[in-house]
């Protein structure tokens, strides 16, 4: 029965994301007109189910006249590039540091720890803003402000499961079974705190996706012509009271990401617990 | 006369079917000591939480009958039950260090129950208090009252919820293993003091302990359990006489006494226990 | 014991707030760019540049210019905005009151919601309203306050528009405020309207703010009662005929808060920087909503009194969450 569930989670979730993923890939594809094609006399046309609506505009247009529908499947293309390049690269960061301190320990520990306590100090969302706003915007600041944010929450999960392996005795085991401390460490410590970094990767995913879209809302992402979810979101708040669809399709589409992302990695944790899985 | 506590044909089984109590049936009348005893595992624990009706989640009752003064307790609606529990119906507990609030002054967890079940005000119930504690020898009880339990030795703790038991003048008590968890002197204190209350108040007490040397002392009769079943019961002379089953008799043997040294102890043999549990399988057979 | 910790808390604070200065001071001034040629209008010649800058105090050695700013500092004076040209301590102190009172705001409201979720969830243990407060639990956690907050305009101002979503207060009203204390002045003076209007321009960006922090103060408090109610002493509350609720209230809570309160004090730190992104969203004239322009326009001195106003705000909650375990714990007292 377990498995049932668990397989429920990972499909829903992972369907989805990858349905997101096969959109932002194809996008020049699906896209019915060029996301930056300005009409004025399309400016704030209401989506297909409304009266007065172009049915070649079938989600509306914004403010300048662009189409929704064609910016919304162009704007997963940043959205999916930072979760995953943002994602793996705060996984490399956060889990390297970790195994670091978790296993060498003494002064190297009390550094990496340290950084993490006072990393953790400052409010993520302000970090973030200043970080961007000092780097110069774009989707590069974007990834480097959220590696060099969150790193931590992998540092600091990593760190506590290594320094729990290393207690145990298989580790005594393979020291005296005469293997170099780096081959410990890849061969018998990584795996075991693999199934958790995957988990907490999902969430960082998510939380990257959730990062850009802020920032983009803020004005400190990729320049505003080139659509983001984030900066959709911000013009859609502006003429909110004559087009409310201009902000909230592109919010439906970042709760999708992030409520599939969270599934999976629901999914994943049941997956690949290894007291649940012996 | 009619017993205050009448068990009959308790049976308590683990939600996947398992028996933890098999038809056991005993009774307590008013003013006596009635010792439940056997091994760990033998089912004692059980019958004293099903009489309160604080069975875990995963035990329940599935068949016999609990009666406190004629009413059955496994039957009654919630709210009736709650109005016996404590007024009535009380608690000594195994482990005086867990069994007070941490976060509540000992005055609090003594007046809550005068307060809730005989209405009186928060003045009465301290002056209630203050006496109770002074009933079981604690001193300086004005200060006690004030104090949290984390300030206080586990004996005096161990009196302090014998007062709370003894608050609303109850007429039956479960004292479950009530000495097991403190020193060897203490004990001897707080059975004396268990002994006293019981005999001014003329409570019933349903007595659980796997010490038969703590049975001899403080009960008027006793039920010998094993694996769920009734082993023994009578008397406490007739008990300690030579007529006893085989097991009561291992049971004695295997506990230590202070006029002998520890090397003459012998644990119960394995074939009485073999027996015994031959007999529950076949009551298992009997009833799936 | 509350003097000497509270002097220990105390003194501890001063190397973290020095800390902080120092790490924002370095991070805010060795990144390229020139705020000072962002000010000046196009064509401005390089002497009006060095006279700006001196009288920024932006020429010298990054140490000289920390020594300088922390004299200064120490006498009240954290310079003046390169934006708005205002004494940045007065700037700060004028919209300090706006966030302090919808972070506490959305704090009660968040602990509220949590305490009654997590009560109600033991209280059906293995039933479904477990089920369902679990469910909706793991949806809250899941959505960032930044997606409520956008949701709740679109729900609430726009879709059935009841609630403003802009603003703290209506200008129409025409209400004069002594202190920044909008709120608490109009509950004192018993303005009812006023107090009225407040809310219902605080109460959506306060439910954003408070719904993640609900969530996780359900989870946390739900777990410590579960195991609170395994104790002994609740068994035997049982046993003297209290009702369960009753048990959970007066016997399981007290002990099951220390985890959850740990936890908020905690969280606190995100919901005060949350308020940045809300504070923007809602254009409610807060810290957050000026920290993020400040960022925006590089306004290094304004940039440097917010991040300390923050920082100071983090002491703050931490040394009262210290010390409210007393409260809780009676072992921790002596």
């Amino acid at each position: 029965m377990t498995g049932a569930r668990l397989n429920w989670r990972i499909v829903v979730g992972g369907g989805a994301l990858l349905v997101l993923a096969l959109i932002a890939i194809a996008a020049p594809l699906l896209a019915p007109v060029d996301p930056l094609e300005q009409d004025l006399f399309l400016e704030l046309l209401p989506p297909w189910w409304q009266a007065d609506a172009d049915p070649t505009r079938a989600l509306g247009a914004d403010s300048l006249g662009r189409d929704v529908l064609s910016r919304l499947i162009h704007a997963a293309r940043p959205a999916l590039i930072v979760a995953v390049v943002a994602g793996v690269l705060t996984m490399l960061l956060g889990t390297a540091l970790g195994l670091l301190a978790g296993y060498m320990g003494g002064m190297i520990d009390v550094v990496i720890s340290r950084m993490v306590d006072i990393w953790t100090s400052f409010p993520p969302v302000l970090l973030a803003i200043m970080l961007v706003a000092l780097i110069g915007t774009g989707l590069h600041s974007v990834i480097i402000a959220i590696v060099l944010i969150d790193w931590t929450r992998f540092c600091r999960v990593v760190r506590s499961e290594t320094l729990a392996q290393t207690e145990m005795e298989y580790i005594d085991a393979a020291v005296i079974g005469g293997l170099k401390r780096g081959a410990i460490l890849f061969r018998e410590v990584l795996p075991n705190v693999l199934p958790l970094v995957i988990v907490l990767l999902t969430l960082e995913m998510s939380i990257a996706i959730i990062v850009e879209a802020i920032l983009s809302f803020v004005g400190l992402s990729v320049s505003s012509d080139s659509p983001t979810w984030g900066g959709m979101i911000a013009e859609g708040r502006q003429v909110i009271h004559q087009a409310w669809w201009v902000m909230a399709f592109p919010m439906g589409l970042i709760l999708i990401a992030v409520l599939a992302l969270n599934l999976l990695g629901d999914g994943l944790k049941t997956a690949l617990d290894p007291v649940l899985r012996r | 006369m009619n017993p205050v506590l009448d068990i009959r044909d308790l049976r308590v089984s683990l939600r996947r079917g398992a028996h933890l109590v098999r038809d056991v049936s005993l009774s307590v009348d008013a003013g006596e000591v009635h010792g439940l005893v056997g091994e760990s595992g033998a089912g004692k624990t059980m019958i004293a939480r099903a009489v309160l009706g604080i069975l875990p989640d995963a035990i329940r009752v599935t068949g016999g009958t609990v009666r406190f003064r004629g009413e059955d307790l496994l039957r009654l609606p919630p709210k009736r039950l709650r109005s016996l529990l404590g007024r009535e119906i009380a608690l000594i507990p195994q482990d005086p260090l867990t069994g007070l609030n941490p976060a509540r002054r000992i005055s609090a967890q003594m007046t809550d129950m005068l307060r809730h079940h005989l209405g009186q005000s928060r003045g009465e119930a301290r002056v209630n208090a203050l006496r109770l504690l002074q009933e079981v020898q604690i001193r300086d009880p004005e200060q006690v009252l004030d104090r949290y339990p984390h300030e206080l030795s586990g004996g005096m703790r161990q009196r302090v919820l014998i007062a709370i038991a003894f608050s609303a003048e109850p007429s039956l008590i479960v004292a479950d293993e009530p000495t097991t968890a403190l020193d060897v002197t203490v004990q001897k204190q707080i059975l004396r003091l268990i002994r006293q209350m019981q005999e001014r108040h003329g409570t019933a007490v349903l007595f659980v302990t796997h010490d038969l040397g703590i049975v001899a002392k403080v009960c008027h009769r006793v039920t010998v359990l094993h694996t769920g079943q009734v082993v023994e019961q009578g008397g406490i002379a007739d008990i300690m006489s030579a007529h006893a089953t085989p097991f009561t008799r291992a049971l004695m043997d295997a506990t230590p006494r202070y006029d002998q040294p520890a090397d003459a102890l012998h644990p119960v043999p394995e074939h009485v226990h073999q027996e015994l549990r031959a007999a529950a399988r076949r009551f298992d057979e009997a009833n799936p | 014991m509350s003097g000497s910790l509270l002097l220990r808390r105390l003194v501890q604070a001063v190397p973290t707030l020095f800390g902080v200065s120092v790490v924002v001071f370095v991070l805010v001034r060795v990144v390229p760019g020139n705020p000072i040629a962002m000010m000046l209008p196009p064509g401005a010649s390089l002497e009006d540049m060095e006279r700006l800058r001196q009288a920024y105090g932006l020429d010298g050695s990054i140490v000289e210019q920390y020594v300088i700013w922390l004299g200064q500092a120490l006498q009240g004076s954290f310079g003046t905005s390169i934006s708005l040209r205002q004494d940045v301590l007065e700037l700060v102190l004028g919209r300090l009151p706006a966030t302090l009172e919808l972070a506490v705001l959305a704090t009660i409201m968040a602990v509220t919601v949590g305490v009654l979720a997590a009560t109600v969830g033991i209280l059906f243990r293995g039933r479904w309203p477990e089920t369902l407060i679990d469910a909706i639990n793991g949806f809250t956690l899941a959505v960032p306050d930044f997606i409520w907050a956008l949701a709740l305009i679109l729900v609430f101002g726009v879709l059935l528009p009841v609630l403003p979503i802009s603003g703290r207060v209506d200008p129409r009203l025409g209400t004069e405020f002594a202190t920044g204390f909008y709120l608490i002045e109009a509950l004192v003076s018993v303005r009812f309207t006023v107090v009225g209007d407040l809310l219902a321009h605080m109460i959506m960006p306060a439910i954003a703010l408070a719904l993640p922090l609900a969530a996780i103060i359900t989870r946390v408090l739900k777990n410590s009662l579960a195991e609170a109610m395994a104790q002994d002493y609740v068994m035997i509350a049982r046993v003297k005929g209290f009702s369960r609720w009753r048990i959970i209230w007066v016997e399981a809570l007290r002990n099951a808060s220390i985890p959850a309160l740990t936890l908020t004090g905690v969280q606190f730190t995100f919901l005060v920087g949350g308020t940045v992104l809300v504070e923007k969203i809602f254009s409610y004239p807060g810290i957050g909503n000026m920290a993020i322009d400040a960022v925006i326009n590089r306004d290094l001195p304004l940039i440097q009194g917010l991040i300390l106003s923050f920082a100071v705000i983090f002491i703050v909650v931490n040394l009262l969450v210290d010390l409210s375990y007393g409260l809780l714990n009676p072992r921790l007292r002596t």
